[in-house]
């Protein structure tokens, strides 16, 4: 059984994915067409929240990138909100903490770049 | 050989948190691993599961299988992960470009190995009768080498 879990919600330009559930092979085709879904209305500012993400593989890891490509492609970007040590441990691994900005709220994630 | 676990599963995503619950509750309560070097095992093995599923698929193996054995021993717990798939050389993987370029984004697949190594005390890949096995190995104690030069070790 899947187990996800997809909360959209906008503020300041930024659609905010909040996700929830275990990310791996199984619920990354949803989590794929979920958020690319989101891309195709023409906001290509995507904000990731991962706080109610129990787990994540290196497949759903694969569809973030996916995502932040396209939204990039579009003249977006994809900010994650981490807050769990273990998940933040997962990025440093595979170094996608220097691909994505990441923030530890959805507050922060909002704000302009350099205020 | 003592407390061991075999389980012979579909090669289906869908059945991948039944093998976490499993490895979870060796972990737990087998081998009385601490909380990190539990997760440190679920994602290992989940990696190597995603990886045997992909193998399986590749040679359209139609209701392939996957093995997953669990085992306690001293010092920690031993998980193998088999498939009847094509096997790999995880020696000849092609590192990804530093993430800073953006030529990086292309790459959506190849973290599994380099996140298995970083995770596990040991991983060692052998393939004998067809059939590709993923060992891997994790005790009580958290590898204490910095995680990024580990994963440059892969």
């Amino acid at each position: 059984m899947v187990d996800l879990g997809i909360i959209v919600s906008e503020r300041e330009g930024w659609t905010i994915a909040a996700v929830s559930g275990e990310l791996d092979m199984s619920s990354s085709p949803a989590l794929r067409e979920r958020l690319q879904g989101l891309l195709a209305h023409g906001r290509p500012n995507l904000v990731i929240d991962l706080d109610g993400v129990g787990f994540i593989d290196s497949t759903a890891l694969g569809v973030l990138v996916g995502v932040m490509r396209r939204a990039r492609a579009a003249g977006g970007d994809v900010r994650l909100v981490c807050t769990t040590p273990r998940i933040a441990q997962v990025l440093e691994i595979t170094r996608l903490d220097q691909a994505f900005a990441t923030f530890t709220s959805v507050d922060g994630a909002v704000e302009p770049l350099g205020l | 050989m003592t407390d061991r676990i075999a389980l012979d599963l579909p090669a289906r995503a869908e059945f991948l948190n039944l093998v976490r619950s499993v490895v979870t509750e060796v972990a737990v309560a087998m081998a009385d691993l601490p909380p990190r070097r539990v997760d440190d095992l679920r994602l290992a093995v989940t990696e190597a599961c995603a990886n045997a599923i992909d193998a399986t698929a590749k040679v359209g193996l139609v209701g392939g299988r996957i093995g997953v054995v669990c085992e306690r021993v001293d010092g920690g717990v031993v998980v193998e992960v088999s498939d009847s798939g094509p096997g790999f050389d995880p020696d000849a993987l092609v590192p990804h470009p530093p993430v800073t370029r953006p030529d990086r984004l292309q790459f959506e697949r190849g973290l599994g190995v380099p996140l298995m190594r970083a995770l596990a005390d040991e991983v060692s890949f052998g393939r004998s009768a067809g059939v590709t096995t993923v060992r891997l190995v994790i005790g009580p104690e958290p590898d204490r080498r910095p995680a990024r030069s580990r994963s440059r070790e892969a």
